[in-house]
């Protein structure tokens, strides 16, 4: 392997990576609030992408406003979801709640279906389509804006929850929401935020994505399974681990491919993210069993 | 601007349950008895851009037909189920139209599920008529071409078709050193084995410096299979999938900065291609139904009036450039499902035999002559070799 092409498998991989590790922030914020594991997450992604294709493409807007609207209709979903699906039900079983979400992304995929139809579409590219020469690998200018958000909103999330008020009433409530409602949190306030701003995090990855990797309306469950290895590496709690998690899947991946060797062809891509997974279950499980328990 | 209106539907329908509107047909108040057809398409899921259009194709011509006087002054009566692209599930429809008491199947969409319904129609002895592209589906012994299934036939052409239209084009123009890359769904598969197949290779004088694969739904990205095509430097790229992963392959090439020409298959023939793939995908060059040049052909060619009238009266109701090959073949099957009813009424057996003697039949796939040894009735003339220029196709007459 030349080390020209070492650096554009690298490139490929911290690209695909950088998209499941903002997939699995989504997670993480909204099982630290909630406790709730949010299987509709993918299907924000989907939202962000699809509904800026509509409004830039087919609506004809200027792309900024477009990608700024349709981060902000997804936060809106995202808010929908908790309102209608989650909070009605919020004395039922997490399991229940969970099973909620799952319903969610069936029921937002079918709609965006019949909506927008069933093929494939690609936004306009943020800055042009001409690749640029990296370290001797040619990647597409789309692919350093997914690299660049995926680090800017890491900081901005960790600034947020570290030195804001909300933010620390968000975490407040993700460490005991008895102790956070005692101090004068409105938790329940706190986990409409923690839904909204995991689906306006949903939303960025999609419209940021679309345009390179193309969407349609059932490409978030793939996306959500990948998102939810990531979060789960860090067991839902480290938002660090999160990223990392989501960028070594993806560099792992494209080095697979790239070495073809033996039964891991592009064929089995998918399954390395689910392998990753059944070990992370089995370290971890017994750690989050009893972490459940405490809380 | 009329979709941007629909944007705040999804929250309106995440309050109310998506109502599935059912596809049943408007019953026509004639005395006569409705013929009644069934259908099971890939409306939803990952083959839901074949399955859709042909659902569509179907809805509109039994309103044509009906609004005609119907076949003999019966209405025609098409059941369209959803397979939801899984075999499973559409064996389940499939039985379920034969309980309906329908005279006669079109579809699947897909070759997997079209497999998992021969033994069942074959079972109940009712014609089928598939609308998907493996050979597999109407003959089941590659070695004995000429015996088909008995009550199984199909309208799109086959891969081997494609392929020797693309090598031969490839030998005229002194390619000779190919890589392949195909996608790991059903059409990737079968048109990679026809591909590659050593016999074939040797006979256009054609080397394979690499083969890669990609998956279909999930990759988005195809520059590492790609880099290592660029390390065996062939003349000639071929990409055998369907859409989107061929317009990404196409958009990779340009951005690593390969010269090599890229072919693909007839999979990516509809406008899609272009919408995803941009300026990237100018100068691809593959072969290709009709129906994407129709236009463009001489009157004296046998499928232009067919082309052209489907074209219109598809495009009139879904939109400009909706039209593709995928409802191209539920037109086909219907149509020929259609004629066969007009002359032997509604009579399982007798209607197979009115299939199988199907000769001369202009559809949108190519001219269909079938007969007992023969259950698609294509020739290798179905294919044209089409280039994309300035985002459009563009027929290269040979």
């Amino acid at each position: 392997m030349s080390w020209e092409q070492f650096v554009q498998y690298l490139m490929t991989g911290l690209t695909a990576g950088c998209i499941y590790a903002l997939v699995g922030l989504g997670f993480t914020i909204v099982y630290a609030v909630t406790g709730i594991i949010n299987f509709a997450q993918g299907e924000f992604v989907m939202l962000g992408g699809m509904i800026s294709y509509e409004l830039a493409v087919s609506a004809g807007m200027p792309l900024w406003p477009a990608v700024l609207l349709s981060v902000l209709i997804a936060a809106a979903v995202g808010a929908l979801l908790y309102v209608l699906g989650i909070r009605p039900a919020r004395k039922a079983s997490l399991v229940s709640l969970i099973i909620i979400t799952i319903g969610a992304s069936i029921l937002i995929r079918g709609v965006a279906g019949e909506l927008w139809g069933k093929n494939p579409v690609r936004p306009p590219a943020f800055s042009g389509e001409e690749a640029l020469q990296i370290l001797g690998a040619r990647i597409q200018p789309q692919a350093i804006w997914i690299i660049g958000a995926t680090f800017v909103i890491m900081i901005i999330l960790h600034v947020f929850f570290a030195y804001t008020m909300m933010g620390k009433a968000l975490k407040a409530s993700s460490v005991s929401r008895l102790g956070a409602g005692l101090v004068g949190i409105d938790t329940r306030m706190m986990a409409l935020a923690g839904f909204c701003l995991a689906a306006m995090l949903g939303g960025i990855a999609g419209v940021i994505t679309a345009p390179l990797t193309t969407t349609s309306y059932s490409m978030g469950a793939m996306l959500g399974v990948k998102g939810f290895v990531a979060a789960a590496i860090g067991g839902f709690k480290s938002q660090l681990a999160a990223v990392v998690g989501g960028i070594a899947i993806g560099i792992i991946e494209s080095f697979v491919v790239a070495a073809n060797w033996g039964p891991f062809t592009s064929n089995y891509k998918d399954a390395i993210a689910l392998i990753v997974l059944l070990v992370i279950l089995l370290v971890r499980s017994g750690r989050i069993a009893s972490e459940e328990r405490a809380s | 601007m009329r979709r941007w209106f629909k944007l705040p539907l999804v929250a309106m329908l995440l309050v109310v349950a998506l109502p599935l509107a059912a596809c049943g047909s408007d019953g026509s108040s004639t005395d006569n008895e409705p013929y009644k057809v069934g259908a099971v398409f890939a409306v939803t899921g990952f083959n839901s851009p074949l399955g859709t259009p042909e659902k569509q194709t179907v809805d509109m011509m039994v309103k044509q037909i009906n609004d005609n006087g119907g076949i003999n002054g019966h209405p025609l009566e098409v059941t369209v189920y959803d397979t939801k692209s899984d075999s499973p599930t559409c064996l389940i429809m499939a039985q379920k139209l034969i309980d309906d008491g329908v005279v006669a199947i079109i579809g699947p969409s897909g070759t997997g599920e079209s497999l998992a319904i021969v033994d069942a129609v074959t079972a109940a002895q009712i014609p089928l008529v598939a609308c998907a592209a493996g050979q597999g589906i109407v003959i089941p012994d590659s070695t004995k071409p000429n015996e088909p299934r008995y009550w199984v036939f199909s309208t799109p052409q086959f891969d081997v078709f494609a392929v020797t239209r693309l090598y031969q084009y490839m030998k005229d123009h002194g390619i000779t050193r190919i890589a392949t890359i195909s996608d790991t769904g059903g059409f990737g598969k079968s048109g990679k084995a026809v591909l590659e197949d050593a016999t074939r290779l040797a006979s256009y004088g054609l080397t394979l410096t690499a083969s890669e694969t990609f998956d279909p739904v999930n990759d988005t990205s195809m520059q590492v299979q790609l880099s290592r095509i660029k390390n065996s430097s062939p003349d000639a790229v071929i990409c055998w999938g369907t859409n989107p992963g061929p317009a990404l392959v196409a958009r990779d090439m340009k951005t690593l900065g390969m010269q090599t020409p890229l072919f693909c298959s007839h999979g990516i023939a509809n406008k899609e291609f272009i919408t995803v793939g941009g300026s990237a995908v100018n100068g691809v060059i593959l072969p290709a139904g009709k129906l994407s040049v129709a236009d463009q052909l001489p009157e004296s060619d046998a499928q232009k009036q067919v082309l052209v009238q489907y074209k219109s009266d598809f495009e009139s109701i879904y939109g400009t450039g909706s039209a593709n090959g995928f409802g191209g073949y539920a037109y086909d099957a219907l149509s020929i499902v259609v004629a066969a009813l007009t002359k032997a009424g509604p009579d399982r057996a007798k209607v197979r035999d009115e299939i199988e003697k199907t000769t001369n039949f202009a559809g949108t796939a190519g001219i269909f002559n079938m007969s007992s040894t023969n259950h698609n009735g294509l020739q290798l003339d179905c294919f044209v070799m089409v280039k994309i220029v300035d985002g459009k196709w563009t027929w290269l007459q040979s």
